[in-house]
C-alpha cells in the first residue's frame, strides 16, 4: 500500500514540472490541432473513396519520409515567411504582407542573379542579400506608415501585396534578360547565382534551409536574450507600459516590420535561387498576377509554431512533410488538394490556439496532476 | 431565534496545501447590510464563491430561511435569489443598458422580444431605488458608475433578495461611492439583504449593520458596527495595530527640484485645454499633494509632466534643467520616478515575469546589459534583492508572471522599481488605489521615507484622508487650474472639499493663475 501511495506522487511531480514548462501548452495545442486536422482529413478521404482511404492516409502521414530532401527544400521558403509573420507578431504586429515582401525579395534576388556579373563564390550570397533588402524595403514602408501616420499595418501590407506583385510581374515581363516570353517564365538562374546544393540525390534541397534554421536560432536568441528582444516583446504585450518605460515604440515598429520583411524577402530569394537536380536548369518564376501562396502559408506556419522561432522550424518542416505526402496520394486516386484541406483544418484549430492552449493543457493536467493545478490556482488567489 | 435569511455554517474549503476557508460561519439577517472584511487573500472571495455555487465546501452547510440548501452552480444560486455584482463587470459593451439587464431572462411572446414590457419594469425599478440609468444608452458609452447601476438593476430585475457586492467601490469616484452607499441603504430598507465585500473601513462604518472579519482563511468574529471602531476592525483584520495617521516629522524643504511654469496641456476629450496655465514648485524634502476630484485634469497633468503627452505651452524644470521637450527616458534619467495611475496599463507588462518588470526602467543600463545582451544573472540578483527589501510576495519569486500577483504586491513591485532607481523627484499617482489598509500603510511610509531622504515627492490623490495625512503642502486642482494652496495642519476636510468642488478659491500670492 505504501508503495502505491508513493509511486503516483513521483509521477505527479514529474508531470507538474513538464506542465509548467513555458512551451508545454503551446506544444500540446499544436499537437492537438495536428491530430484533429489529420482525423478530419482521413474522414474526408474515407468519404470520397473508402477503398483507398487507408493507403492514402498512410501516404499523407508517412509519404514525406521517403523524400526527406524535398521536404526540407519545400520547407525553406515557408520557414522564412513563417519567421517573418511570427517575428512581427511578437511585437503585436500582424504582417499579412509577407507575400508581397517575399515576391519583392524574389525579384531583387533575380535581378542581381541576372544583371550583375560577380565571381562564382559570392554571386549567390549577394543575390540572397539583395533578396533580403528587397523584402526589408517592402516591410519598412507599412511599418513607417504604422509608426508615424498611425495607419493599420494589416491594411497597408495587404495593399502592398498587390502593389509588389504587379510591380514585380511588370518589371520581369519587361526585362528580356530575365524573362522568356515564349515560355512565359523566367530563365534558368545562372549557375554562379544558384545556392549550393546539399547534394541529396533526386532533390533540390540546398544550403538555404541551413541558413534558414540558423536565422531562426538567431531570432530566438535576439528575442530571448537581447534588450531589443526585451523591448519588442514588452511592446507586443503592453504598448502603454513600453511607452511609459521610455522605449522608442515608433523606431521599434519600423525596425520590426523591416526585419520581418527582410525574412520574407529571404524566403523569396531562397526559392528562386535554388539549384535543380537536373544540371543546367533551375527554379523559374511565372509572372501571372497571382499573389504568392508561400506568403500566406507563412501565416499558417507561424500560427502552428505559436510565433516561436524554434516552433516555426518544426511547423514549417511538418507542413512541408504532409504536403509532400499529399502529392503521393494521387497514386491511389486522390487529388493532391486533399492535403490543403488537412492543412486548412490544422490552421483552423491552431487559430483557436487560445482555447486549445488552455483546454488541452488543462485536460492533461487534470488527468495527471489534478491537485497541482488547483494548488497553483489557490496560491494565485491567496496572494 | 433571530430571523436569518442565509446561514453559512462552519464552512471549510480546502485546497491542497492551503485552507482557504477554515470553519467559517456567516449569518445574514434579512434586510441588513453585512460587511465581509479581510485583507487580499483572506478567503472572502472563496467564501462568496461557495455561496454563489462556484466552489463546493468540504465541510459545513448552507441554510436559507432555516432550511438546508445545496448550491451546485451559479444557476442554483440565481434560483434561490442570490445575485452578485462582480468587481469586474460582466456586461456586453455593445449592447444597450436594457439589453444587458434582460440578458438571459428576456420576456418574449412566441420568441418575439417584448422590449417595452421589460423597459417598463426597468424604469420602475430604477425609479424605486434611485438607480439613474438611460435604458437605451450603450454600455461602452456610459460611466463606470452607471455600469455598476446596470449590474445592480440586473439583480433587481431577477428579483434577487440577497445581493452580493464584491468590492464595489474600488472603481468609483468619491461622489459615485457616496451615491452607491446611499443606494445600498435604500435597498436594505426595502428588505433586500446585502453582503458587502470590502477592505475600506470608512465605508463599512458608514453603511453596514454588522461586519464579519476574516484573516488568512480563519473566522475572526462578527461585530455590530455601531459598537466598534475603525481601529478595532483593522486590528481584527490585520492582526496588529494599524496607524491611520502617518507618523512623520516636520518637513524641511530645501532646494527647488521641480519647477512648473505656466503649463498648459490640451485635452483629448474636449476642445478646451485640460490644464490651464498651472505654475508651482516642489522642493526637496517635502511632499506636495495635488488634490482634486477625478477628471479635473490630473491625468493630463501627469502625462505632460512625465512626457507621455506634449505641452501646449509653458515649461517644466527638473533640478534646474528644462525638460519641457525631453523624451520620457531623458526625464527618467534626469531624476524623475513615476508611479503611474493605472498600474496595469502603464506600470507593468503583466505577461512579463516579476524580475523582467523590476528592470523595466533600467534594462538598458550598463549594469544589466552588455552589447545589447541582457545579463539575466544580474537581473535575477537585483530582483531578489528588491523582493527581499520591499517584501514583494509572489508564488514563484522573480519568475512569477506578474499577472498572477495580487494588486498590492504588483504595486509594491512598481514602488520598489521606481524608488530604487536614482531619482530626485517621485511622482506618485493614486498609489494606494484599490489596496487594503496594510498595503496603504506601507506605501505611505515609503513616501515619507523618500521625503526624509531628501527627495521631492509629488503625490496626486483623490482620497481626502490620504491628502490630509501624507502631504506637507496641498495644492487643489479644479477644472485644470490650481485654485488653492493649503497647509494640511491649518485646514480640514470640509474646507478642502469646498476647494475641490470649486466652491472656494484662494488668491494668495503663490498662486498666480486665477481666472
Amino acid at each position: 500500500m505504501k508503495d502505491k501511495k508513493g509511486a503516483p506522487r513521483k509521477t505527479k511531480f514529474d508531470i507538474k514540472k513538464i506542465t509548467q514548462l513555458q512551451g508545454y501548452s503551446s506544444f500540446t495545442s499544436a499537437l492537438m490541432a495536428i491530430v484533429l486536422g489529420l482525423i478530419f482529413g482521413f474522414m474526408v478521404m474515407l468519404f470520397a473513396n473508402p477503398g483507398s482511404a487507408l493507403a492514402g492516409f498512410r501516404f499523407v502521414v508517412l509519404g514525406g519520409l521517403g523524400r526527406i530532401g524535398d521536404v526540407f527544400y519545400f520547407a525553406t521558403p515557408i520557414l522564412m515567411t513563417g519567421l517573418a509573420v511570427g517575428f512581427a507578431f511578437k511585437m503585436g504586429l500582424f504582417n499579412i504582407g509577407a507575400s508581397g515582401q517575399y515576391t519583392m525579395g524574389l525579384y531583387f534576388a533575380l535581378y542581381v542573379a541576372f544583371m550583375w556579373q560577380l565571381p562564382n563564390g559570392i554571386h549567390w550570397m549577394v543575390a540572397i542579400l539583395a533578396g533580403m533588402v528587397g523584402g526589408m524595403i517592402w516591410g519598412f514602408i507599412p511599418g513607417f506608415f504604422k509608426a508615424f501616420l498611425n495607419v493599420n499595418e494589416v491594411i497597408t501590407s495587404i495593399m502592398f501585396n498587390y502593389i509588389g506583385m504587379y510591380l514585380v510581374d511588370m518589371w520581369i515581363q519587361s526585362n528580356a534578360t530575365i524573362y522568356v516570353s515564349s515560355t512565359t517564365r523566367t530563365r534558368y538562374v545562372p549557375m554562379s547565382a544558384q545556392i549550393p546544393s546539399l547534394g541529396i540525390s533526386g532533390s533540390n534541397v540546398n544550403f538555404g534551409i541551413v541558413i534558414g534554421i540558423l536565422i531562426a536560432i538567431i531570432l530566438y536568441i535576439v528575442l530571448q536574450k537581447t534588450t531589443f528582444g526585451y523591448e519588442l516583446k514588452a511592446t507586443g504585450f503592453n504598448k502603454h507600459a513600453s511607452e511609459y518605460a521610455g522605449m522608442k515604440g515608433k523606431k521599434n515598429i519600423v525596425l520590426a516590420m523591416a526585419i520581418s520583411g527582410g525574412l520574407a524577402g529571404l524566403g523569396g530569394a531562397f526559392l528562386i535561387l535554388a539549384p535543380s537536380g537536373i544540371v543546367g536548369s533551375s527554379m523559374t518564376y511565372e509572372p501571372i498576377n497571382i499573389i504568392a501562396a508561400n506568403g500566406f502559408n507563412g501565416i499558417a506556419v507561424s500560427l502552428l509554431g505559436h510565433s516561436h522561432p524554434l516552433g516555426i522550424i518544426f511547423s514549417a518542416v511538418f507542413i512541408s512533410h504532409i504536403q509532400r505526402g499529399g502529392t503521393l496520394t494521387s497514386l491511389v486516386g486522390y487529388k493532391p488538394e486533399i492535403i490543403d484541406v488537412v492543412i486548412a483544418v490544422i490552421i483552423y484549430f491552431s487559430a483557436f490556439a487560445m482555447i486549445m492552449k488552455s483546454s488541452a493543457g488543462k485536460f492533461i493536467k487534470s488527468k495527471f496532476g489534478k491537485k497541482e493545478n488547483k494548488e497553483n490556482k489557490v496560491a494565485k488567489e491567496a496572494e | 431565534m433571530e430571523n436569518y435569511i442565509v446561514e453559512m455554517l462552519n464552512i471549510t474549503k480546502e485546497f491542497p496545501g492551503i485552507i482557504a476557508n477554515d470553519d467559517i460561519t456567516l449569518k445574514l439577517k434579512k434586510g441588513e447590510i453585512h460587511a465581509l472584511l479581510g485583507e487580499n487573500g483572506a478567503g472572502k472571495s472563496t467564501l462568496m464563491s461557495v455561496l454563489f455555487g462556484l466552489y463546493q465546501a468540504e465541510k459545513g452547510i448552507i441554510k436559507m430561511n432555516g432550511k438546508e440548501v445545496k448550491i451546485n452552480n451559479p444557476n442554483d444560486a440565481n434560483a434561490l435569489g442570490i445575485g452578485m455584482v462582480h468587481q469586474h463587470f460582466k456586461l456586453v459593451e455593445v449592447f444597450t443598458v436594457l439589453e444587458n439587464i434582460i440578458l438571459g431572462v428576456e420576456p418574449n411572446k412566441m420568441g418575439f422580444l417584448q422590449e417595452s414590457e421589460a423597459k417598463e419594469k426597468v424604469l420602475y425599478l430604477s425609479e424605486k431605488y434611485g438607480l439613474k440609468v438611460n435604458p437605451d444608452a450603450l454600455i461602452e458609452d456610459i460611466s463606470v458608475g452607471m455600469q455598476q447601476r446596470v449590474e445592480i438593476l440586473k439583480m433587481l430585475y431577477r428579483d434577487n433578495e440577497i445581493l452580493i457586492f464584491d468590492e464595489p467601490t474600488a472603481v468609483l469616484t468619491p461622489q459615485e461611492i457616496k451615491e452607491l452607499l446611499k443606494i445600498m441603504k435604500d435597498l436594505a430598507n426595502e428588505g433586500k439583504s446585502i453582503l458587502f465585500i470590502t477592505h475600506k473601513l470608512n465605508e463599512i462604518m458608514e453603511v453596514s449593520d454588522r461586519c464579519t472579519v476574516l484573516r488568512k482563511g480563519k473566522y475572526m468574529g462578527t461585530v455590530d458596527v455601531k459598537d466598534t471602531t475603525k481601529e478595532e476592525l483593522s486590528r481584527m483584520m490585520v492582526g496588529r495595530d494599524i496607524t491611520f495617521t502617518v507618523e512623520k516629522e516636520e518637513a524641511k524643504p530645501k532646494d527647488v527640484v521641480l519647477s512648473i511654469k505656466n503649463m498648459t496641456v490640451a485635452s483629448k476629450i474636449h476642445k478646451n485645454n485640460a490644464i490651464r496655465d498651472v505654475s508651482f514648485d516642489v522642493r526637496a524634502g517635502e511632499i506636495v499633494c495635488l488634490a482634486g476630484i477625478d477628471g479635473n485634469g490630473q491625468t493630463e497633468f501627469v502625462h505632460a509632466l512625465t512626457g507621455l503627452e506634449k505641452l501646449v505651452s509653458g515649461s517644466i524644470k527638473l533640478c534646474g534643467k528644462d525638460i519641457s521637450r525631453s523624451s520620457i527616458r531623458q526625464r527618467s534619467m534626469g531624476g524623475m520616478s513615476h508611479i503611474p495611475e493605472d498600474r496595469h496599463k502603464h506600470g507593468l507588462v503583466l505577461d512579463y515575469t516579476l524580475e523582467e518588470n523590476l528592470v523595466l526602467q533600467r534594462y538598458w543600463q550598463k549594469q544589466f546589459q552588455n552589447n545589447g545582451f541582457i545579463k539575466f544573472g544580474e537581473v535575477r540578483k537585483y530582483a531578489e534583492d528588491l523582493i527581499e527589501r520591499f517584501d514583494i510576495r509572489s508564488g514563484q519569486g522573480p519568475e512569477t508572471i506578474t499577472r498572477s500577483m495580487s494588486g498590492g504586491n504588483q504595486q509594491k513591485a512598481i514602488i520598489a522599481r521606481e524608488i530604487d532607481k536614482e531619482h530626485e523627484l517621485l511622482v506618485a499617482v493614486q498609489p494606494t488605489r484599490g489596496l487594503d489598509v496594510g498595503a496603504i500603510e506601507y506605501i505611505h511610509k515609503q513616501l515619507v521615507d523618500r521625503r526624509d531622504a531628501g527627495k521631492a515627492v509629488l503625490l496626486i490623490s483623490l482620497e481626502l484622508d490620504e491628502v490630509m495625512n501624507v502631504s506637507d503642502r496641498i495644492l487643489v486642482i479644479y477644472e485644470g487650474e490650481i485654485v488653492g494652496e493649503l497647509n494640511p495642519k491649518e485646514t480640514n476636510v470640509q474646507e478642502l472639499g469646498l476647494y475641490m468642488s470649486g466652491a472656494k478659491r484662494n488668491t494668495s500670492k503663490e498662486i498666480k493663475n486665477e481666472g
